[in-house]
Parts: C-alpha cells; sequence; structure tokens
C-alpha cells in the first residue's frame, strides 16, 4: 500500500518540472517551424530518391546521396542550425518531462499514471519518444513541428484543467497490473498519435506537384511510410495493453471483458486499426482510404481517452474526472 | 448460374477482404450504442430510469435490442458473418502456406541483376566450392536453401505467414473461448456481514445469473466466514477520505471436511477457491438493533445492511422490518451517519470511517405488506403503516428510541459492517487468456517478419547476387541484411585481387 500522503517536495518538483517541459517544446516547436518553412519546396529532392536500390557492386558506394539540393549554402546551413537546434531542446524537454513523470511517481511512491493528469503527461512523453526514437533512425524532423503542436497542447490541457494534486490511488488502481496495462496503453497512444500526425498531414499535402506553402510538407509517400511504421509498431502494443487490461478486469472486476464504455472502445479502436492494417494488404483500398480508416482510429482512441471519461460513467470514471 | 453457382459466388464474396472490412466497421459501429445507451447486463438500474424518463423512447429501443447491444440477434449475426468469413479467408491460406513449406524455394531466374537488390563480383574460387560456400552461409542465417546447376536459391520468412494464420486462429480460439464461459459458467452477488458465514449454495444468493448450459451441480461447494472487514481512509489533506485499502479477513473452507484457512480479500486479490472465484465489490455498514414489540418480547435481534448514500460520506440508509412484533408488525426507515457532526440545523456525516456513529430512526407500526408478494428489502411499504415514532436527535449506539402508547421500542445496539461479493465461475477464462496470448505472439511476428529471397548464380567467373523481399513495406532493413550477406560472401569466397 502506497503511503497516504505524498511527499510535497518532490512533488512541487514535479510540477515545476512540467512547466518547463511545455516551455521547452514550445520553443522547440517554432525552431520546427522555421526550419519547415524556410526549407524548399520538397517535389524534385524526394522524387530522386528511389527505394533503397543496394549497389553493392566494385566498392561500396555510399547507401544515399546527399539529399539537400545545390543552392544558397549559408541560408540552409543556418536552417540546419536552427533545426538541429530545435531537436536538442525537444531532447531537453523530453528530459524535463521524464523527469517531471519520475518525481511524481518518488512523491507518490506508486506507478505515476492514477489519474487523467498523468496520464496525457505520460502519453506526450511517449510520444516524444516515439519521435525521436524515428529521428534516429530516419529523417522525419519535417514531422517536429506536427508532434510538438499536439504534445504541447496536450500537456496546456493537463496543467490547466486536469491538474490533480499527487496523491494516492483507490484501491481499485492498487495492483502491479497498473504498471503493466496503463504503460501499454500509454506507449501504444504516444505513438498512435505520431501516426495521427503524419496521417492528417497526409491528407493536407495532396499531390505531388503541388505549389506554395504545401509543397514544404514531405511528400506523400514519406509520410505514408511514417504511418504504417508506427501503427505496425503501435497496434500490438495496444492489442496487448487490451489483454492486459482484460486480465487485470479479471482480476478487479471478477470478469475479464464486460462492455464497460472504455473496454468497447478499446475495442472499437483496435477493430478500425485493424482494418486499416487489412485495408493496406488489399489492392484497391491503399492510400488515401486506408489513411482515412487509421484517423478514424486515432479519433476513436482520442475518444476513448477523453470522451469516454468526460461523458460516459463506467468502470473506469475513477480515473480523473 | 445454378444454386451452386450463387453459393459459390455468395461464398467469394463473404471471403472477400473487402467484405471482411466492411464487417469489421460494422462491428465497431455495432459497439457503440453499447457504449452510450445503458446495458441490462451492466446497469440494469440506469435502463429501468431510462424507461421512467422516455417511456416510448425506450420501448423503440428494447424492441431494437439496444439495451443489450452484446446480446442481440443483429450483433450476433455481424461477428459470426465476420467469423466465417475469417474462416473462409484463412482456411485456403492455411492449406497455400502448408504447401509452401514443404515445397523449396524457386530456381534463380536467369538475370539477377533485374532484381531490386544485387550484387555482383569477379571469384576465382572454383565455381562449385564457391557456391557451396553460398550455400552454408545462407543455412548459417537460417534460410531454407536449394542448389542447382550453377546457383543456388534462398529463401526465409516464413514465420511472417505462419504468425498471420496463427493470429486469426486464435481470435477463433478466443470466440469459442469466450461462448464455452458464457454456456457453462455462471456469475452470483451476495452480501456478507461480519461474523456471518456463507455457503455457496443458490439460496443465499442475491442475484444469480448462470450460464444456459450451467446447472446448480456446477456450484462450487466452498464456505467462509467473514470475520472482520477494514477500510482505511486518507485522514487528512486533500484527499481526505479518499479510501486506501480494503481487507476481508476470511476463514476458508474449500469444500465439506477440508482444512479451514485464513484468506485476507482484497480488491484486486480474488480468493480463488476449487476453480470458481470471488472478488471484493463493495462494502457498507451494518447498524444492529434489538427490538422489543409491544408484548414486551424481542421481535428482533441482529444487524440491518444499509445501502451507502453518498459515497464520499457513507452516509447510508436502510430499512427495518419486523414481521414477527406483536400485536402489530414493525418497521422503520434508518439514516446511518459513520462520523456524525452537526450540521446547520441538523446532522450529518463528514467522514466514510467510523467515528462517531449515530442513526436516524422513523418507526412506523401497521402491516408491512409481506403477503403482498415478495418485496425488496432496502425499501419499506408505508401504505398500510402509520409513522409511530422518530428520533428528535440521531441516536447513540445503545440509545433507544421508544414507540409511544406501548407499541415497544427499538435499541440501536452497535454496528457492523458488509461486505458485498461476487462468485464467478468462467471456465472459459484460461483457454481465453491462451488464445489471446497466441494471439498478440503471433501478431508481431505477423507485422515484423518480412520474407525475402536470396539466390546466387556463377556465371562466367562472375557471382551474381539477387534478392527480393516478397512483402510490401519499407526495404531499409533487408537492404541492410542483403549488402551483410553479400559482404560476407565476399569474404568467404576470397575475392580476385586486381
Amino acid at each position: 500500500m502506497p503511503p497516504a500522503q505524498a511527499d510535497t517536495g518532490l512533488a512541487a518538483l514535479s510540477d515545476q518540472l512540467i512547466l518547463f517541459t511545455v516551455l521547452l517544446y514550445v520553443v522547440a516547436m517554432f525552431a520546427y517551424a522555421i526550419e519547415l518553412a524556410g526549407a524548399r519546396a520538397r517535389r524534385t529532392a524526394q522524387k530522386a530518391k528511389t527505394p533503397a536500390l543496394a549497389t553493392v557492386g566494385g566498392d561500396t558506394a555510399p547507401p544515399e546521396a546527399p539529399e539537400e539540393p545545390a543552392g544558397p549554402a549559408r541560408a540552409s546551413d543556418r536552417l540546419a542550425l536552427v533545426g538541429k537546434a530545435a531537436v536538442w531542446l525537444t531532447v531537453a524537454g523530453w528530459a524535463a518531462n521524464l523527469g517531471s513523470v519520475v518525481t511524481l511517481g518518488l512523491a507518490t511512491g506508486r506507478w505515476p499514471w492514477g489519474n487523467m493528469y498523468e496520464f496525457v503527461l505520460a502519453v506526450c512523453l511517449t510520444a516524444v519518444t516515439g519521435f525521436l526514437v524515428m529521428l534516429l533512425r530516419h529523417r522525419v524532423r519535417y514531422l517536429g513541428v506536427f508532434v510538438m503542436v499536439p504534445v504541447v497542447l496536450g500537456l496546456g490541457i493537463a496543467v490547466r484543467y486536469l491538474y490533480v494534486q499527487a496523491g494516492p490511488v483507490v484501491p481499485a488502481l492498487n495492483s502491479y497490473w497498473i504498471a503493466i496495462h496503463v504503460s501499454a496503453a500509454i506507449i501504444a497512444s504516444g505513438v498512435f498519435m505520431v501516426g495521427g500526425v503524419a496521417g492528417i498531414l497526409y491528407l493536407i499535402r495532396g499531390r505531388q506537384d503541388e505549389k506554395g506553402l504545401l509543397s514544404r510538407l514531405p511528400s506523400r509517400e514519406d509520410l505514408d511510410r511514417v504511418v504504417q511504421r508506427t501503427i505496425v509498431f503501435a497496434f500490438p502494443v495496444w492489442t496487448f495493453a487490451v489483454i492486459a487490461g482484460a486480465l487485470w478486469a479479471d482480476r478487479a472486476w471478477g470478469r475479464y471483458w464486460g462492455w464497460d464504455p472504455k473496454e468497447t472502445w478499446s475495442f472499437i479502436t483496435w477493430i478500425v486499426y485493424a482494418a486499416y492494417l487489412h485495408a493496406r494488404a488489399t489492392g484497391g483500398w491503399g492510400g488515401k482510404r486506408a489513411m482515412l480508416i487509421q484517423l478514424v482510429g486515432f479519433a476513436c482512441l482520442l475518444f476513448n481517452l477523453f470522451g469516454v471519461n468526460l461523458f460516459i460513467s463506467g468502470l473506469h470514471s475513477y480515473a480523473g474526472f | 448460374m445454378g444454386i451452386v453457382g450463387w453459393a459459390r459466388w455468395a461464398w467469394r464474396l463473404l471471403t472477400s477482404m473487402r467484405t471482411a472490412l466492411i464487417l469489421l466497421f460494422l462491428m465497431a459501429l455495432a459497439s457503440i450504442p453499447g457504449s452510450l445507451l445503458p446495458q441490462r447486463g451492466i446497469v440494469p438500474e440506469d435502463v429501468v430510469a431510462f424507461y421512467k424518463e422516455n417511456p416510448t423512447l425506450a420501448e423503440v429501443f428494447d424492441r431494437l435490442w439496444l439495451f443489450d447491444v452484446f446480446a442481440a440477434p443483429w450483433f450476433a449475426a455481424i461477428y459470426l458473418l465476420l467469423f466465417t468469413s475469417l474462416t473462409g479467408c484463412v482456411l485456403p491460406r492455411l492449406r497455400k502456406h502448408l504447401a509452401e513449406i514443404r515445397r523449396k524455394p524457386p530456381a534463380a531466374p536467369r538475370n539477377l541483376n533485374r532484381l531490386p537488390h544485387h550484387g555482383s563480383y569477379r571469384t576465382d574460387v572454383e565455381g562449385e566450392q564457391a557456391l557451396a560456400a553460398a550455400q552454408t552461409l545462407l543455412r548459417k542465417r537460417r534460410y531454407r536453401v536449394v542448389a542447382g546447376p550453377g546457383w543456388v536459391a534462398a529463401e526465409k520468412g516464413y514465420l511472417r505467414e505462419t504468425g498471420n494464420l496463427f493470429f486469426h486462429f486464435a481470435l477463433l480460439g478466443l470466440l469459442f473461448a469466450i461462448g464455452a464461459g458464457a454456456l457453462y459458467g455462471y456469475r452470483a452477488n451476495v452480501i456478507v456481514t461480519e461474523d456471518e458465514g456463507f455457503a455457496n449454495t443458490v439460496a443465499v444468493y442475491d442475484k444469480y445469473t448462470p450460464g444456459s448450459l450451467a446447472t446448480e451441480e456446477s456450484l462450487h461447494p466452498f464456505s467462509f466466514q467473514l470475520d472482520d472487514f477494514n477500510a482505511t481512509y486518507v485522514l487528512q489533506g486533500d484527499r481526505r477520505g479518499q479510501a486506501l485499502d480494503f481487507v476481508a479477513r476470511l476463514r476458508v473452507q474449500d469444500r465439506p471436511g477440508a482444512p479451514e484457512r485464513t484468506f485476507d480479500l482484497r480488491v484486486n486479490e480474488p480468493l480463488e477457491t476449487g476453480g470458481a472465484q470471488v472478488y471484493l465489490l463493495g462494502h457498507g455498514y451494518a447498524p444492529t438493533f434489538r427490538v422489543v414489540d409491544g408484548e414486551g418480547k424481542v421481535a428482533f435481534d441482529g444487524p440491518v445492511p444499509f445501502l451507502p448514500a453518498e459515497q464520499a460520506t457513507f452516509t447510508s440508509e436502510g430499512v427495518l422490518k419486523v414481521p414477527d412484533a406483536k400485536p402489530a408488525q414493525l418497521g422503520a426507515l434508518g439514516l446511518f451517519l459513520p462520523t456524525t457532526v452537526p450540521v446547520g440545523e441538523g446532522f450529518g456525516s463528514a467522514f466514510p470511517g467510523m467515528i462517531n456513529p449515530t442513526v436516524n430512526l422513523f418507526a412506523y407500526h401497521g402491516d408491512l405488506g409481506l403477503r403482498k408478494g415478495p418485496q425488496s428489502v432496502y425499501q419499506l411499504d408505508t401504505d398500510e403503516m402509520t409513522l409511530a415514532a422518530k428520533t428528535e436527535k440521531p441516536l447513540n449506539v445503545g440509545e433507544t428510541l421508544t414507540l409511544p402508547e406501548g407499541r415497544g421500542s427499538i435499541t440501536f445496539t452497535g454496528v457492523r459492517e458488509w461486505i458485498s461479493l461476487q462468485i464467478a465461475y468462467d471456465p472459459g477464462r484460461l483457454p481465453a487468456l491462451i488464445a489471446s496470448s497466441v494471439a498478440v505472439l503471433s501478431l508481431v511476428l505477423s507485422l515484423t517478419v518480412r520474407r525475402r529471397r536470396v539466390w546466387v548464380r556463377l556465371s562466367d567467373g562472375n557471382l551474381e547476387v539477387g534478392g527480393l523481399l516478397k512483402t510490401e513495406g519499407s526495404a531499409d532493413g533487408f537492404a541492410g541484411e542483403f549488402g551483410d550477406i553479400v559482404t560476407s560472401l565476399r569474404g568467404v569466397v576470397q575475392p580476385v585481387k586486381e
């Protein structure tokens, strides 16, 4: 049983760290935006990049030719610098975000996702983690601003409207299953969020040969690949989260599945994302249609996260409101 | 087209991916009303309330099964069609996959340099030796390898389809497990007061919902005694009154004649006995009363479970019925305050824990109306009763409300606590767990493993290597693996120094 009183010093530190996190993310968001706004149209540059034709002939050529087209070198250097600064700001913000979640856990002596406020903090942390991990392996810096917008919004709403003073949870939440079930849900939600953002961009982006501001967005193929990657990762995690939830429900409520509103909506979300994967695998439903399905799934996820707690009463109602 | 033709056409339509997609969407859509409208299986009291507020609408909804969405025939129709479609889709794929597993990788194409992944270099190693080295290397990488004249073919990643098939069969298994659990299991609710015992029989249940194939012999013959129940609350600060822990101390006998064991029942720690589980769902107060009737006899002596009306303060309401009282039956409406404090003119409860317990009573005499038929123990039918007396200020433990005209007295003798329990037996639990674990694991396989082929061909002292990714998606990962294969092949077969 965790202590009845939270450590006020640590709780205050957590509160300060989250404000710091928001600040860093906001600055990073602007830096990403500046880099993106200054970037040249990305049509030709992307088209040249055909799917990796491994030319491991006589001598090994570098896998990819440098992508930056020739141009006013100084300006693009400066932009790249801004972009790099944005990444480092994100890393700093991520560290503060992590620190906030950890201190919250230490202050309360339990897993720090016992209510909506704490849950949103953790989802934003994983969304940024997912983005940073993708950044390590792929060129997705252009996504930065679009990941930061919902993260900053989410944290803002959490701090302003969902804030609850650190403290113990009700006995129903007092189980090691919270570490398994809620963590999986948090990870899946965070990564689904990155996919959702890329999906919205995909729809905004329109055709390849567009002119104007939209042409600065990444190409549809790139966005499609980002979405595919995130869903392929997040879908099994979400499946696991739902099943772990069923296992917990079996211990806490005496049945593993009871069509509680939260259960129902997690099931709906699961089905819609499954439909996305099937649509991708079937000819004729790929592209825009699959993307729309993915976004419906994301909408269901968000409704499950907020709507179910706000509008419908159920067994998950202790989650914060 | 004859009947067979139509049937074949219908079967093909049903098992097409497009139909499966539409059915998936229908299933998602069909679940939505189940989350927005009150469901009889979950909150029957809300359905009753809905009926009271909108009788006409409720009638229509009920005819459409909207209060029992997940038991509705149209919901069943959707998932049965979906699972039929799934079976029809997966069975042919299973046959095909089994054949493919037994088949050898296809021979190398003539021109390997047309493949998306390709490498080539000169070698002066004896041709057969080079190919043998390539075979060993690919086998070491767990490829399935076959060799022909002047070529080696290798394939890997069969686990993708295996995982995919396992996943879909696991879903079928899950459906059967859930179905079996619903048919053969049972679920029951009961309230037990401290110092009382419980034996698992239908007679003592407050509510019993057996599966349609469950019999009374399915009940597990365990019993237990509730010695003590304890709730711990936050005492001060913002969260004053929030529950921290509930624990019920039981002495359990798993079957008649078995040795007794003690068990601490908690919210997340159900009691496992035989194949059944006992869960702690709720708790409340049961004030104890001694009622002396108009003839001076003790007509009632014991606890009366009160229902919490307010979770935050545990202000509880209950009804005392004394059918044995003479000359007239006695009854009382009671309001129990676990921590009594003055509130304005009257009194209220300030804390859910029991610090200063009192009870307010409205005592009636007359006819309880028990002959009219079954009635709720939490409601007093005052149609044929008259108010005899009420407490001026709340009674403390030990105090008595005396009824005028020698009709008797009611003494508040103490407080016990009760717990509400659910007893559940679901034989589909373990199969469902196994099926869903298989589903998750195989899902990971089917989403991460990629089917790929590698060929090596010898032509004019050139060793040509070609690679093909058979599954859609990013080729980045395979490009790396292919590069590794080519590099280590070069190391093994010692290229010409130029």
